[in-house]
């Protein structure tokens, strides 16, 4: 990691001096965070938040089959359906911004910015409370869809400047070549250069599902059955609305770490199938992190 | 190969026309001809009331539509229960999306421009639920200077600060039992109250979590009578009042009640419980 | 468009005030940014310090933070530190959830802070670290003479990719019993259907006014401040 060469420059290696200060700075380092910790967890304990009657309930089968692997399931159905559909509009969006038609660029790259600039959470409410209202869509299904399009269009908007960014940074000789066997402009982004820029934006393809997952939590503000709100519900049935919460906030780690894990291990990969270059964005804001252009 | 594709897409063809007939044969059955389900919607997130907890439903609520439906010629296993979120209802009754809904559905004048509705089958009231020792407060104009929580958005909490107490502090939380674990967090100067109708309140304190630790206050200051929704114009309606009125004459009424909201003491508004169901029509 | 609509858009900004949810999320923003910069300042030193435990804690922070979505944390906060902890920030009761929710706005984003600082630190060239190393400065003098000030250099795209992020995220404060511009769209959608669309593209506009010269300023910026190498 790129992080680490900067980590071994940055100060000598560490003579007795330096390593017996280090030693205490080790110690202090821990007396602090495992006392921020313990003090946490005495004053939580003194709330009664600590009990085993409120901790318990979360490790039986009911609160797993019934509430949180379905609520796990429609998170991922919401983020599954949207990443798909993100990508569908992000490559169409962004093969406007590369088209020859001075309209077609201006028009999407209006559409980009917009999309861009809204946040999520407004995009979904606006669609829940206005598809309901118009009654066009299945009652039943209003919260999924009002979640999908929220997600698709930022996320589409995201995916259309990596489809962008990533014909940019091919090397010009790609271009060169194509046109130089007698492609035309539009056959040469086709068949050259969008593939490549799809490849070595697939890191960073994996790492916006991060993003995604992360925002279908949002769904939980307008009555979408994902993990949040199933364990909102588990918790108004038991009592112990903060315990679930912890238990669904865990399980979005774990799962967005292992997701982090396979940007990274796809960025290792992908590089040699590709003129452009792989990279994994940091994965998480809820914009695109450092893709200037 | 092409054999297994074939009998393969035959089985799919005829799976998709069996989940055709299916679906053509539940959107045919009028709620009624006791045919073959009836769907109920409910809340599902309200424990005392409605609550899906895995595949079993409880509450209050739904205990009412199961008698009503049985009344109507559905055993339980007929009956579907839909979710229906307090901003869905009407929509989910236009829609023929459900085929009745009982979840805290109050009757209102707007409201029957757009559905019908059958009931009361039970009168809440606007009330307040505060922790168990707490005696200072009595009701909606003994909140100066308390914090109140309500859910976001909902127009309870802000009638008490416009009509009685116009000191207290509101907080809004996305549901009532974010707001009860604050109430019973006893931490000094956090949650002292919270408001919505009696009967939910109730439920929320019949909770085993929740036991001894809270009241409802029991002074309402608000009549809301839960109906039971129906589609604009349904003939449904009378067969429905009927049963209420059998369900509250052989004391089914009541002890569902006494199962589902009564085990923090609470009683239900005596002058207006059980209520008489209106007249259709 | 006729005038008629044009008369019912208007009379929604007699009925709501606007602009004053916006000012929340402004102030939401501000605050929460200059802690998270502070506190993603910090975070990004102990990940490139010389003590292993600092490095740990730094990148364990990160990694925990940054994979928890926002509304959990702020629900944290709210219910958490102030329902059972009993920490509050401010006697007026209102001020405290805004300041709570700036907590947690400003402890989930220091985490991309800290990410944007790293990869600012790793555009200045290694010359520059083994030259501080050279004329004997230790860890904390050439962090803070040498490589920091250009780090932030080479961050500022990153860095106002966050506070983009941040302006946008700041909506989720809703959650957190804070009345902003998102609580108040829902509010106005619910009493004034007959023109949603206008204020659905009002409340959409008002945050593409707000985010897009943060854009332009911060790419200006890196191109005016990028080191010449």
């Amino acid at each position: 990691m790129s992080g680490a060469r900067a980590v071994s420059v940055l100060f000598d290696a560490p003579g007795p001096r330096t390593r017996r200060r280090l030693v205490w700075i080790n110690v202090a380092s821990t007396v602090v965070v495992v006392g921020i910790g313990l003090w946490a967890l005495v004053r939580l304990n003194a709330k009664g938040q600590l009990d085993a009657d409120l901790w318990a309930p979360l490790f039986t089968a009911n609160a797993w089959r019934n509430f949180f692997l379905p609520g796990l399931r429609q998170t991922i159905l919401a983020a599954g359906i949207s990443i798909i559909t993100a990508g569908v509009l992000g490559l169409a969006l962004g093969l406007g911004r590369l088209s020859a038609s001075r309209t077609i660029r201006t028009v999407c790259g209006g559409v980009v910015e917009f999309f861009r600039a809204v946040p999520v959470l407004l995009m979904m409410v606006f669609f829940y409370l206005g598809l309901g209202r118009a009654h066009v869509v299945d009652p039943a299904q209003l919260p999924l869809v009002a979640v999908v399009l929220g997600l698709t269009l930022y996320n589409g908007s995201i995916f259309a400047e990596l489809v962008r960014s990533g014909v940019h940074g091919l090397p010009r000789g790609q271009r060169e070549a194509a046109l130089a066997l007698g492609l035309r402009r539009g056959q040469s982004l086709r068949l050259v250069e969008v593939p490549q820029a799809i490849i070595a934006m697939l890191p960073a393809i994996a790492s916006q599902l991060v993003v995604i997952l992360k925002d279908t939590a949002l769904g939980a503000i307008i009555t979408y059955p994902e993990l949040l709100q199933a364990a909102r519900r588990f918790g108004a049935g038991h009592g112990n609305i903060l315990q679930s919460l912890v238990v669904a906030a865990v399980v979005f780690i774990v799962i967005n770490y292992l997701l982090t894990r396979v940007a990274d291990v796809l960025a290792g990969r992908v590089g040699r199938r590709t003129a452009g270059r792989a990279r994994t964005e940091p994965p998480g804001l809820a914009v695109d992190a450092g893709r200037p252009g | 190969m092409r054999n297994r594709l074939l009998s393969r897409s035959i089985t799919g063809g005829v799976a998709v026309a069996m989940l055709l007939a299916l679906a053509a044969c539940s959107s045919d059955d009028d709620p009624g001809n006791s045919g073959d389900t009836v769907r109920i919607g409910i809340k599902f997130d309200q424990p005392g009331l409605g609550y899906k907890d895995g595949d079993t439903y409880t509450g209050f609520d739904v205990d009412v539509a199961t008698y009503v439906a049985g009344k109507l010629g559905y055993s339980p296993d007929q009956i579907e229960f839909v979710e229906s979120p307090s901003k869905q209802r009407e929509t989910m009754l236009q829609n023929d999306q459900v085929d009745m809904i009982f979840a805290t559905y109050s009757i209102t004048d707007e409201r029957k421009e757009l559905v019908s509705f059958a009931g009361p089958y039970f009168v809440a009231g606007q009330d307040l639920l505060v922790a168990a020792d707490d005696d200072s407060i009595t009701g909606p104009d003994t909140l100066d200077g308390k914090n109140l929580c309500s859910v976001t958005g909902s127009t309870s909490a802000s009638r008490i600060k416009e009509e009685y107490s116009t000191g207290t502090n509101l907080l809004e939380q996305p549901g009532y039992s974010e707001c009860v674990t604050a109430l019973t967090s006893s931490t000094a100067g956090t949650v002292d109250a919270v408001t919505t109708d009696d009967i939910i309140l109730a439920g929320l304190a019949a909770l085993p979590a929740n036991k001894g630790k809270v009241k409802v206050v029991g002074n309402v200051f608000s009549q809301e009578n839960y109906g039971v929704g129906l589609p604009k114009g349904s003939d449904q309606c009378q067969a429905v009042t009927d049963a209420i009125n059998e369900m509250i004459a052989d004391g089914s009424w009541q002890k569902a009640l006494d199962d589902n909201v009564s085990a923090s003491g609470y009683v239900p508004n005596a002058e207006l419980n059980p209520p008489t169901p209106a007249a259709c029509g | 468009m006729d005038g008629d609509y044009l008369e019912r858009y208007r009379s929604l900004f007699d009925q709501f005030d606007v602009v004053a949810a916006f000012w929340v999320n402004i102030q939401l923003t501000l605050a929460a940014g200059l802690i998270a910069l502070v506190l993603g300042t910090a975070l990004a030193v102990m990940r490139i310090s010389p003590a292993p435990s600092l490095r740990w804690a730094g990148s364990t922070y990160v990694t925990l933070v940054r994979n928890t979505p926002l509304t959990v944390i702020i629900v944290f906060c709210v219910l958490g530190l102030w329902g059972q902890l009993g920490i509050t920030f401010s006697d007026d009761f209102n001020r405290n959830f805004f300041w709570l929710a700036v907590l947690g706005l400003a402890v989930y984003h220091a985490a991309f802070v800290c990410e944007a600082l790293r990869s600012g630190v790793n555009t200045v060239p290694v010359g520059q670290a083994e030259a501080a190393r050279a004329i004997g400065l230790g860890f904390v003098a050439s962090a803070r003479l040498v490589i920091l000030p250009q780090a932030f250099r080479g961050a500022v795209a990153p860095l106002g990719n966050v506070l983009i992020a941040l302006v946008k995220n700041s909506t989720v404060a809703a959650a957190g019993s804070v009345a902003e511009a998102s609580g108040l769209m829902a509010e106005m959608i619910e009493f004034r259907p007959d023109v949603i669309l206008a204020i659905f593209f009002t409340f959409a506009f008002g945050f593409v006014l707000l985010v897009v010269p943060i854009g332009l300023a911060t790419t200006s910026l890196s191109r005016r401040w990028t080191v010449a190498r």
